[in-house]
């Protein structure tokens, strides 16, 4: 086997695949130049606590916009932390603690439904 | 570890900053001709007998405001995270190279040079353990179809008696589908650690970012020596015959991101 510069895939039928001129795939890269590589103390300093938030909410969401989409899921749309062209929260305000956990549980609980059926699906 | 609570500037917007790319051993040359974060060629700055490879970017998009903003808009971050990757796999070509993690912006070439000076010796000695040899990832992911399957319980009671004893057999099949396909994922990985110079397991991704059909239930990276990389292969072909159970995926070969760091500071994935 030629090991070239370009990555390659090896797959079960034990074939390795050039991956051609296709650019790596985005959630493997974001994964090691957002959480590995030697972290070295800026002068501009965007903490690392935001980047780990940030990695952990892409966890959630990136490699695949689209087909986050497609599943449902695009929150971060109306999320400022992640969007530049979020929505104002629909209720400004505050609001009762407890009010805003009896309208998340319904939430909660269509999601995880959701997930176990993908995951016993898949 | 140096640190500075000095702004990075007064005026923020104007002027610009230094995007640290990575490290390399000194002498070995930039590539010419590549393309920075910014589009603004790359250089480099020496000190300490190290060399760092950086390129200029403008305050007005990476000063500390513009940057988290910046960091948080996906389509911004794609193109950065690409841009950052593509400099640091062409210095791959040419030697062993110490990836610096996004967003390290100082505020001139002095100041990077003092890194090099402060952390030489963890940088020189970082250098030297990656000399010859590149990152390879290998993937698993649960194949359904090795999920044993469960008999469909006989028929008694009522529909609510039914739903509930074929809920259990579809739980018991799922958690024995995981437990074998972890117990593979231990295996393949003990196996590839046992090859590597160093090996390193990461949490797997949430399908959402693998994109992949089935749950991810490996993601390993392995420092591998570049002369030995034959045998790599031919072991990750052994394994996914030897494990039809999950499905691998190699990638690579990858700038040595998941071996700069120390040890110590990694999650533990067992």
């Amino acid at each position: 086997m030629t090991v070239g510069r370009t990555p390659s895939v090896v797959q079960n039928s034990g074939q390795v695949l050039p991956a051609g001129h296709e650019p790596a795939n985005l959630g493997d890269i974001l994964e090691r130049v957002l959480d590995r590589g030697i972290v070295i103390a800026g002068d501009i300093r965007v903490s690392l606590l935001d980047i780990e938030l940030l990695t952990l909410k892409l966890r959630l969401v990136i490699a695949s916009v689209d087909t986050a989409r497609q599943i449902g899921i695009d929150w971060w749309e109306h999320d400022p932390w992640l969007s530049s062209r979020a929505r104002p929260p629909v209720e400004p305000g505050p609001r009762d603690p407890e009010e805003v956990e009896a309208s998340r549980r319904p939430r909660v609980a269509a999601r995880a439904a959701r997930e176990e059926w993908d995951e016993y699906d898949g | 570890m140096s640190t500075t609570a000095e702004p990075a500037r007064a005026v923020p917007g104007t002027g610009s900053a230094v995007w640290l790319h990575g490290v390399v051993a000194a002498v070995t040359a930039t590539p010419a001709g590549t393309t920075g974060i910014a589009g603004t060629p790359v250089r480099s700055v020496a000190g300490a007998g190290l060399v760092a490879v950086v390129s200029d970017v403008p305050l007005a998009e990476y000063g500390e405001e513009a940057l988290r903003r910046n960091l948080e808009d996906l389509a911004w971050l794609e193109r950065a995270a690409r841009a950052h990757h593509a400099v640091v796999a062409a210095l791959c070509g040419a030697g062993p190279v110490v990836p610096a993690r996004l967003a390290t912006v100082h505020r001139d070439d002095d100041r990077v040079a003092r890194v090099l000076a402060e952390r030489h010796d963890e940088l020189a000695g970082t250098l030297a353990r990656l000399t010859g040899r590149e990152e390879w990832g290998v993937k698993g992911y649960v194949v359904p179809g090795a999920t044993p399957r469960t008999e469909e319980p006989a028929a008694g009671g009522g529909a609510g008696a039914a739903y509930l004893r074929r809920r259990k057999a579809q739980l018991t099949a799922r958690e024995e589908g995981q437990r074998i396909a972890a117990d593979a994922a231990a295996a393949v990985h003990a196996a590839l650690a046992g090859y590597a110079v160093t090996a390193r397991r990461h949490a797997p991704q949430d399908r959402r970012l693998s994109g992949a059909p089935t749950a991810m239930v490996l993601n390993g990276a392995y420092l591998i020596d570049r002369e030995r990389l034959d045998g790599f292969a031919a072991l990750v072909r052994e394994l996914a015959d030897r494990h039809p159970e999950i499905r691998l995926e190699a990638t690579g070969p990858w700038p040595p991101y998941s071996f700069v760091a120390e040890p110590s500071a990694e999650p533990a994935w067992a």
